[in-house]
């Protein structure tokens, strides 16, 4: 067995690793190469990939958008205390100074009974039924503001359910249902990328994998002649999966310049908006960590469609039964 | 040593091709196989270049079972065995150089062995001069002995090949004979299918001859 089945060129360690180094290099030349022999195909079918992977990662760019907003609630979240009925505007300021005392407080507004009422009558709609009242039910309200440092929903609540206890406090409204839903709509988003991720891995996969299918019938005759030389089945799965990996990384590019070009183009818009609501909100590109997981997903995805369709291939050169 | 022990090779769709064929090659052995289209000569030498399996029986290379070869054995039994056939099987794109060095890049030589062995190879078939050629551009005869080159160049100890003499004239032929008939002097051992019985008549070596896949003559 030995005999018939052992190299019969005996090497060093230098010179086997120069050649493996030369296989890698030839491969990967070669299949670049290839590319250019058909240049509308491949443009092609890089603008497919680009185009398909471009899809996710601006989804993946908007939620971390949209997250970052989440975060730069800037005070438009604020806690309404509800003061007791009995207690009076006087009595009110004292406690707004004692509030304003604490430091995760950034400041309190005072709403008078009057001016809850005049707010409640441009709003409500009720103007001629309040008129019937004989005196105004609303109680007094503060309007807290908390500290920019508190970011997080349960530091606000903590600093919600800790001023309650205060006495000649009746109840307390955080206004956290907007954040509450917008986290839910992140979250949904993020369930969303995955699925959309996923489905759009197959299809690059696919489109990768035709393409290779189409090469490796083109060069059926060359596989067939490597195949018959004593090439190992890695030797002539070598050149396609460097393609599959060249179509992964020009594709991932392509995505890379798409995504980062829509956002370029938001860029303006996304300020001005966010003048108008006097927010520092500024519109998140793609991180190096996002475009790392987009090129390597992308040579990973090239790599293994290559990889299925030659499999295949090789399978058929199987000596047969 | 090519050993072949009651071999039969039985195809679905057109019923055995090989049936019990037994005969054993010695090693530096040089002998023809002949027989009719049809008769199982291309089978034959598909089992020992281990693109078939047999049916039955067993092909023993140096005392090998080679049917029981693991499939990543099959490549480096490949390049135990140098295979040249009728239609050369060369790959037109590439140049006369690039096709003989096709065995010894799948072999992961290294570029100053790979060119030194070509020229040694192409100088062999007299063809030195043609090699940044391509295939196209040669004459048959000239293919031929580019792809018996791409044969020789990892110095196979074993060569097969499957009627190379099949597209050419009897002058051309006999220069191709003459090749294998060097080949021989050095030791290797060939198994040439052919239909050439003119030229093979007057050359003193074995003949196996099948006859619908059998044995018939030794």
């Amino acid at each position: 067995m030995a005999t018939i089945t052992t190299r019969h060129t005996a090497r060093s360690l230098k010179q086997r690793l120069y050649a493996w180094l030369t296989c890698h290099v030839n491969a990967a030349s070669d299949s670049v190469q290839q590319l250019w022999v058909t240049p509308f195909a491949t443009a092609l079918t890089i603008a497919a990939i680009a185009i398909a992977l471009a899809l996710p990662t601006a989804l993946h760019v908007f939620t971390i958008n949209l997250k970052e907003l989440g975060g730069h609630w800037e005070g438009a979240a604020a806690i309404s205390l509800f003061l007791l009925p009995h207690i009076d505007e006087q009595q009110a300021d004292k406690l707004a100074n004692e509030l304003r005392q604490r430091t995760d407080v950034a400041h309190v507004e005072i709403i008078s009974r009057q001016a809850g009422l005049a707010e409640f009558r441009s709003y409500s709609g009720l103007g001629a039924a309040l008129d019937q009242l004989t005196e105004n039910p609303l109680p007094v309200v503060l309007a807290l503001y908390p500290t920019s440092y508190i970011s997080d929903l349960t530091e606000l609540e903590q600093l919600s359910a800790s001023v309650a206890q205060l006495p000649g406090i009746d109840f307390v409204r955080l206004d956290t249902e907007w954040i509450q839903r917008l986290q839910a709509v992140i979250k949904l988003l993020q369930q969303g990328l995955w699925l959309l991720s996923a489905a759009l891995a197959i299809g690059v996969l696919l489109v990768i994998g035709n393409t290779i299918r189409l090469e490796v019938e083109n060069r059926r005759n060359e596989i067939e002649v490597m195949d018959l030389v004593g090439a190992t089945a890695s030797f002539i799965r070598r050149p396609f999966l460097y393609s599959g990996a060249w179509y992964g990384l020009f594709g991932g590019s392509g995505a890379w310049v798409l995504v980062n070009f829509m956002a370029w183009q938001l860029q303006t818009p996304v300020d001005r908006i966010a003048r108008l609501y006097h927010s520092h909100f500024q519109l998140l590109g793609l991180d190096w960590i996002a475009t790392c997981i987009l090129m390597i997903g992308a040579i990973a995805l090239g790599i293994a469609g290559s990889w299925l369709v030659v499999a295949q291939r090789l399978n058929q050169l199987q000596p047969s039964r | 040593m090519i050993q072949f022990d009651r071999v039969t090779k039985r195809y679905p769709e057109r019923g055995e091709a090989l049936r019990e064929v037994s005969f054993t090659l010695a090693n530096g052995d040089m002998a023809f196989l002949t027989g009719h289209s049809g008769a199982g000569k291309s089978t034959l030498l598909r089992l020992i270049g281990l693109f078939e399996r047999p049916t039955r029986g067993q092909v023993l290379i140096n005392g090998v079972n080679i049917n029981t070869l693991p499939i990543n054995k099959i490549p480096l039994y490949r390049r135990y065995v140098g295979m040249v056939f009728q239609d050369h099987r060369l790959l037109p794109e590439r140049s006369v150089f690039d096709n003989v060095a096709l065995p010894l890049i799948a072999a992961g030589l290294t570029r100053r062995e790979i060119e030194k062995r070509v020229r040694a190879a192409l100088d062999q078939v007299g063809l030195l001069q043609l090699e940044c050629a391509a295939p196209i551009t040669l004459s048959c005869g000239e293919q031929q002995r580019v792809g018996i080159a791409r044969a020789v160049v990892a110095r196979p100890p074993i060569i097969l090949a499957d009627e190379p003499t099949g597209n050419l004239d009897p002058e051309l032929s006999r220069e191709i004979f003459a090749l294998f008939e060097r080949f021989h002097g050095v030791g290797v051992t060939l198994l040439i299918a052919t239909h050439n019985l003119d030229i093979i008549h007057t050359l003193p070596y074995r003949t196996l001859r099948l006859q619908q896949g059998v044995l018939a003559d030794d």
